[in-house]
């Protein structure tokens, strides 16, 4: 068993807060990422469940006991850098075995461990190399392998994955989620990509500016961000955010009418549509043209409001395409449409429920329809 | 405090007493005991060398002001008598003391430019790529490893006035180069800088090899001939390598006794010529047995290598700001 | 056009190499020097023109330095005091910038400062009070008096504190996780990783405490039994019948420094790289 409480904790640098009064649930066997943009906190966090970062304010328990004052050696975790950190002047299984080597364990009980180790990020071939003569992939391996050996009951990962290239990328994602499964491990992952988010953990918390700022699955956030900045945050592109008002049961955004909507009547509000639930049509939302993206499967039109809001198209590569410089129309989905207030950012209407500390279900790997 | 952690078999509650204190830096995390035990470590790992540099170094920095201000008594058993600075203005007033001066002036004038120079030259030669240029690298840097004894020795054989290379090569001295009052200190010096040379080469080339080759290369890209770059581009940017050589050069030949002390020894004919400062305080203390007058010669040298330092200091945190 | 460009190069390179060596060979000759007087008779070095080779070496010039004058003792004395120094200074400075780099302690910016101002104090001031000290503890004149003065460095201690912090921070912080105490990690993974630093300053401690002159020459006045290589090779002089032995002893004094910094200069070149200069 083992699971993570973080209770309005803080972290101020002299006048700088970090990390302003996160609260936060990680669940025995959870995969729970720290999402946000550098700078945002999320490392301040990891790194104070770490113990490498003292607490200001709040409490951080482990299995129900506080750890503020525990030092990092007592609290039975594992880290994974994102520069990986391995010995250069040790060889694979060293690196591997080291953190054993504190530990009371005979000869053939650390051997036991560090090939088992070894065997499930399939390095024993390079047991006997030193890191600099591997890869990047590898050397991840070398450094999960290191993390995993010791059977710590919480997994701490910082970006562990941004030094790598995207093919790579996209592999170890697989790799450390499947490893998960079978190791039903506890993990607190911090990321700034929000594809990596979205693929790899039953929960994200997203964060900016030390604030937490909504946390659920990744299809919830998806689907019901909580403010601007998450619905900006998350997805490839972003949710376009636009000035608009509501009218007698239409949505009007640059003084035309894009949908229909249920709501009453409102003036300065902010709506969210994401890039595939737009629809060129010969009226609606007028754009101006910046710049057309072939992704071969589908056709990105990037475009700019007359208020000179950025917003992108979706649209399927055999639709007749714009160039730059031409206006648009845009419509879109009614039932697509998020509502956010245009001063405050929060998210309108449709709220979801508060999200309880306690995740109903964490058994499964939930994957949005971003992947 | 302590978690337990009934799934982990090696619980490491067991190890805790026996570790001495804890990691982190500035991390505050821990317990007031912890923090006391790396506060407890830290002081003990300084310890050694703190008690041998207050012993040898501050202790006696500080005891040579005491040599200054005090002479001892006639009488052994009498405390030693306050002069004040009387005897400080009296030594460095004194005829001896001013020759002994200007011979270091003209010692370092001779030794260090041409050391510094050299190092240079020679960098600039060894700083291509070329098969087998390590070997030159080392032929370089090899002068560092002559002591002042052994380069005195060899230079007494080179500098031999009656048989050997001078004669060979049509030179002769007369007196004899390292009996001349006006040859003796810069020939002496020119061994030094000879000395000298191997460092100075080291300090350039690792100053040129920690250039950002990216310059270089877009100097080369933009047409500039090698001897261009060498001159617009390598020399500003090593500008910093050369000056830690010249400190470095100014402060070893400030030091360079062996090598007078051998090829001349303290009773050669130019003795007067080649007192050097560091050679006086040895005489001053050694052959004359009057630790006060080293004491305020100990003093000046202290005070220009400070400056010489000093300066060190100003122009590369100069050079900090403008790399940033 | 482009086998012009070609024949340049080439002719380019000749020439590169001529220079080269021609400076090599000025640079190298007094050392040159050295090792050929040292087995040439006395005769042999005083000729006009000089010899420059010889096919018939005069090893008798080492054995005569090594009985006669005295350069077992001196080179025995010499190995000594140079290891007892080299040793010390290491262990000294690994502890103390250990401590600078990674080690919250009180007074740790100020016993820094202090540190590296004893750069700034040339031995030479400290020398009176030194001998005086070192006559009080009745150390005059032991190998113990010989080498006390110089088991610390200032240099030692700024330059492995830099290589060091050099050490990445997420290391410290992996050990730290691992459970390694403050001593396992020097011991495992600070030291190992700074192994080129301390090498250097190993390197840069040995020909320093090899080639010392000044102290040695006080200290070993009245003790011949404990004179170091370099003094001996004062005491031997280089009159008219002792030059040989006197240039034989120089080789042996060199030669150790020579082997170290055929193997090492890349290492003193490095180190100097990443701090002095930095």
């Amino acid at each position: 068993m083992s699971q993570v409480q973080l209770s309005s904790v803080s972290k101020r640098f002299n006048d700088t807060t970090a990390v302003d009064a996160l609260s936060l649930r990680i669940e025995d066997g959870e995969f729970l990422i720290l999402l946000g943009p550098s700078g945002c906190g999320k490392t301040t966090a990891l790194r104070m469940v770490a113990g490498l970062e003292s607490v200001s304010d709040g409490e951080i328990s482990i299995d129900g006991e506080v750890v503020n004052d525990v030092p990092p050696r007592y609290r039975d975790i594992a880290m994974v850098f994102q520069s990986y950190a391995l010995y250069p002047h040790l060889s694979v299984r060293k690196n591997v075995e080291f953190p054993l080597r504190q530990q009371k364990l005979s000869k053939a009980e650390r051997d036991e461990k560090v090939n088992v180790a070894l065997e499930l990020l399939v390095l024993s071939e390079l047991a006997d190399r030193k890191p600099g003569q591997l890869s990047g992939g590898q050397r991840q391996r070398v450094a999960l392998a290191r993390a995993l050996v010791r059977q710590p009951r919480l997994f701490l990962m910082d970006e562990p994955l941004s030094n790598l290239d995207a093919k790579l990328r996209l592999q170890m994602r697989a790799d450390i989620v499947a490893l998960q499964q079978r190791l039903k491990a506890t993990i607190l992952y911090v990321t700034h990509d929000q594809v990596e988010a979205m693929t790899m953990g039953h929960r994200i918390a997203v964060m900016n500016e030390g604030k937490l700022q909504q946390i659920g699955k990744p299809a919830d956030l998806y689907n019901k961000p909580a403010n601007t900045f998450v619905a900006r945050f998350l997805g490839s592109p972003g949710m376009n955010i636009v000035a608009a008002s509501l009218s007698g049961g239409s949505v009007l955004a640059g003084g035309a009418p894009i949908a229909t909507t249920e709501h009453p009547d409102a003036t300065a509000i902010n709506i969210g549509i994401r890039a595939e639930d737009l629809v060129l049509s010969p009226d609606g939302l007028p754009c101006t043209v910046v710049l057309v993206e072939d992704l071969g499967s589908e056709v990105q039109i990037i475009s700019d409001t007359q208020q000179g809001e950025r917003v992108t198209v979706k649209c399927s590569p055999d639709s007749q395409r714009p160039v730059t410089g031409d206006t648009i129309y845009l419509r879109a989905k009614a039932e697509k449409i998020h509502y956010f207030d245009a001063i405050t950012g929060e998210r309108l209407y449709d709220l979801l429920p508060q999200d309880s500390a306690v995740a109903e279900t964490v058994a499964t790997n939930e994957t949005s329809e971003s992947a | 405090m302590s978690i337990t952690t009934p799934d982990a078999p090696a619980s490491p509650k067991k190890q805790r007493d026996s570790r001495l204190a804890l990691p982190t830096k500035s991390d505050h995390v821990r317990g007031g005991s912890y923090k006391r035990r790396e506060s407890a470590l830290g002081l003990a790992l300084v310890l050694p060398a703190t008690i041998f540099f207050a012993v040898f170094s501050f202790y006696p920095f500080f005891k040579n002001f005491y040599e200054i201000l005090y002479v001892p008594s006639i009488n052994i058993n009498n405390p030693a008598k306050f002069v004040g600075l009387t005897q400080f203005w009296d030594t460095i007033s004194s005829s001896s003391f001013l020759d002994s001066l200007r011979s270091t002036a003209i010692f370092v004038v001779c030794s260090v430019p041409l050391g510094v120079l050299g190092g240079i030259f020679l960098a600039v030669l060894a700083h291509q790529k070329l098969r087998g240029i390590a070997f030159f690298r080392t032929a370089f840097s090899s002068t560092i490893v002559s002591s002042a004894a052994v380069a005195g020795a060899v230079f007494g054989v080179l500098l031999n006035p009656a048989d050997g290379f001078l004669p060979w090569l049509g030179i002769h001295f007369s007196p004899n180069i390292l009996e001349s009052p006006t040859l003796a200190l810069p020939a002496v010096a020119l061994i030094s800088s000879w000395q000298f040379v191997g460092l100075s080469f080291i300090i350039m080339i690792a100053g040129m090899q920690s250039l950002p080759e990216e310059v270089l290369e877009a100097a080369s890209m933009d047409g500039a001939s090698s001897w261009t770059k060498t001159w617009r581009v390598t020399m500003p940017l090593l500008s910093p390598s050369i000056f830690f050589a010249s400190v470095v050069g100014v402060i070893f030949s400030l030091q360079s006794l062996g090598v007078i002390d051998v090829t001349i020894g303290p009773y050669g004919a130019p003795y007067t010529h080649t007192n050097v400062l560091i050679y006086a305080i040895y005489n001053q203390f050694v052959q004359y047995n009057n630790p006060g007058s080293a004491a305020c010669y100990a003093f000046v040298l202290f005070v220009i290598t400070l400056i010489v330092t000093l300066v060190q200091f100003r122009l590369v945190e100069k050079r900090v700001h403008y790399g940033q | 056009m482009a086998s012009k460009h070609v024949r340049r190069a080439r002719v380019n390179k000749v020439v590169r190499y001529a220079v080269l060596t021609v400076f090599a060979i000025i640079i190298v000759f007094p050392l040159y020097i050295v090792f050929l007087d040292a087995v040439l008779s006395n005769s042999q070095i005083a000729t006009t023109p000089p010899t420059l080779f010889t096919f018939h070496p005069h090893w008798n010039n080492f054995a005569v330095a090594w009985r006669v004058g005295g350069v077992s003792h001196y080179l025995f004395n010499s190995i000594l005091q140079t290891s007892i120094i080299v040793m010390a200074q290491l262990v000294t400075s690994i502890l103390a910038a250990f401590a600078f780099a990674f080690l919250d302690f009180p007074f740790k910016r100020t016993l820094f400062v202090i540190m590296i101002s004893t750069l700034m104090i040339p031995f030479e001031v400290t020398l009176v009070t030194n001998v005086q000290t070192v006559s009080s503890l009745h150390l005059f004149g032991s190998t113990v008096g010989l080498v006390i003065p110089f088991l610390a460095t200032g240099t030692g201690i700024f330059l492995l504190r830099q290589a060091f912090m050099q050490i990445p921070k997420e290391m410290r912080e992996a050990a730290v996780i691992d459970g390694y105490s403050n001593m396992q990690f020097l011991r495992r993974v600070a030291v190992p990783l700074a192994r080129p630093g301390i090498a250097a300053l190993a390197v840069f401690s040995f020909l320093g405490a090899w080639n010392q002159y000044l102290w040695p020459l006080i200290l070993t006045d009245n003790n011949v039994s404990i004179r170091t290589l370099q003094i001996g090779i004062k005491s031997i002089g280089g009159g008219v019948d002792s030059a040989n032995v006197q240039i034989a002893a120089s080789a042996i004094a060199v030669f150790p420094l020579l082997v170290i910094l055929i193997f090492f200069q890349k290492h003193l070149v490095r180190s100097l790289t990443a701090g002095a200069v930095k």
